[in-house]
């Protein structure tokens, strides 16, 4: 299973706790990730990427193994830890206002 | 026994406020979707219990909530946790967050560009929704004033939106322009005569209406003068800041602009102005006595540079004779160092008798006036900024 921790705001959102563990056939990647993630919560739908163009929303950051993977092609490979749920993917709101 | 029930949305939080009819005790619950920016809630009149939010961040975008409990409880509108956000065929279902400008070869317009802040065209983005207008008459028809400038509705109780884009794309769209707090969709107002006449209005472009449910478009700004725009007169640039009418009179429209408060007769066909002795004619709102059509209200604010009241008294001023002559209220209001705004959105009247009048400030007071002004008590002091004020009068 993977595992996902989400901000807080969207864990009210989508009435969770603090990590979501999603099941993922194939490669894991970012896109992979998300993908089953909106399927399994589909309010969170448009509010990590846009509706449309799939692209990161500007003030979120994903963080894997204290990497900073935001910048990253959606399609990557995530670490093997992420993959094996050994590690959690961080979904991060950026430190900014108030 | 009748009641009111008051929505108010916040920087930080959506509030719902409840009284009797006397409107002396108030029962306050919230925040609802805490630490979100909640930019209005509005109530169904076709069934009082069902509200819908526009709740908005800068981090996570749009989302649209619904109760159909009176605000006890919430939901998105959209696909249900754990069924497949896609149906047959593998289309989209609902998504009540979704908000796409309409560009499809049936009814869609090209993305169009519009004037942005370096005088270059931009295309259209979609921020958040500003105005959340329901159906008079279906609880599941409801409209969505938004940013970049577009008018959308749902006719499935907020789970699907669909642009009508013959406003977007009627020609005028180049022209318009962000004000400072972006280009926005901030007024609907639905004709309960005609189901076909919707009145909406955008900062900075002007006052725009429909004779055909929203198919085609025409701005309505003749009358408007604006010295701070190249053209004083165009056709669209104006910076609307909020219209009103009494549903009684739907061809009559009050206009609170940038500067400026106007009146038309004629269904916007043309404006005057009715500033008379305000002692400054910039503000935000304006709202209209819910059995007096022609008793208006406005809450002077000093300048476009300077968002407070003048002197630092905070001053309800009121028409009874449809403009031009204007009377200060401030009994119960703050007469000294009193620097607060109050936003396009956050004045709002009930239909009780006397009617009830309620107004917002971004210093988290919320106002009422049971006796249409004469007197004002503070029903909440401390909340974050307002930003809308609705009221539902409930029998």
């Amino acid at each position: 299973m993977i595992r996902v921790v989400l901000p807080g705001h969207l864990r009210a959102l989508a009435r969770v706790g603090a990590e979501v563990q999603l099941h993922i056939e194939g490669t894991v990647t970012q896109r992979s990730v998300l993908d089953a993630l909106e399927a399994q919560y589909p309010m969170l739908r448009g509010t990590i990427r846009d509706h449309v163009t799939h692209e990161r929303r500007p003030f979120l950051r994903f963080f894997a193994c204290e990497e900073d993977y935001s910048l990253e092609p959606p399609d990557t490979p995530l670490p093997d830890k992420i993959a094996s749920g050994a590690e959690p993917l961080l979904i991060i709101g950026a430190i900014a206002g108030g | 026994m009748s009641g009111v029930r008051l929505l108010v949305g916040t920087r930080k939080g959506a509030f719902v406020l409840t009284s009797d009819g006397k409107r002396e005790k108030w029962g306050v619950s919230g925040p609802h979707f805490a630490g979100w920016e909640i930019y209005h809630l509005k109530g169904s009149p076709a069934d009082p219990n069902r509200i819908f939010a526009s709740q908005t961040s800068g981090w996570f975008g749009q989302v649209i909530q619904r109760s159909d409990d009176g605000g006890k409880t919430w939901t998105q509108p959209g696909t249900p946790p754990g069924e497949s956000t896609t149906g047959p065929g593998g289309m989209p279902k609902g998504e009540s967050n979704k908000f796409v400008y309409d560009t499809s070869a049936e009814t869609g317009k090209p993305l169009t560009t519009h004037q942005f802040y370096d005088g270059n065209q931009h295309p259209w983005e979609f921020k958040r929704v500003w105005h959340i207008e329901p159906s008079p008459t279906d609880p599941d028809t409801v409209y969505a004033g938004v940013e970049d400038a577009a008018l959308f509705r749902s006719t499935d109780g907020g789970q699907n939106w669909k642009e009508l884009s013959g406003l977007r794309g009627h020609g005028t769209g180049p022209k318009w322009q962000p004000g400072a707090g972006g280009m926005c969709l901030h007024t609907v107002i639905l004709d309960p005569a005609n189901p076909n006449r919707i009145y909406i209005a955008i900062s900075a472009a002007g006052a725009f209406r429909t004779d055909d449910g929203g198919n085609t478009w025409k701005p309505i700004n003749k009358g408007l003068v604006s010295p701070y725009i190249p053209e004083p007169t165009a056709e669209v640039g104006h910076c609307v800041h909020h219209v009103a009418m009494h549903r009684s009179r739907p061809n009559v429209l009050f206009m609170q602009k940038h500067w400026d408060v106007m009146r038309s007769d004629n269904a916007g066909d043309s404006w005057k102005e009715i500033s008379g002795n305000l002692p400054t004619d910039f503000g935000f709102v304006i709202d209209v006595h819910a059995h007096d059509p022609e008793t208006i209200y406005v809450v002077p604010i000093k300048s476009d540079g300077e968002h407070y009241p003048p002197e630092g008294k905070l001053r309800v001023y009121r028409s009874k004779s449809g403009g031009n002559e204007w009377e200060a209220l401030t009994k119960g209001l703050p007469q000294s160092n009193c620097y607060v705004n109050v936003l396009r959105d956050a004045m709002t009247v009930d239909s009780l008798d006397k009617c009830g009048v309620y107004f917002g400030t971004t210093g988290g007071q919320v106002y009422c006036s049971p006796d249409a002004g004469d007197s004002w008590t503070p029903i909440v002091e401390h909340l974050p900024a307002v930003l809308s004020v609705e009221v539902q009068t409930l029998a």
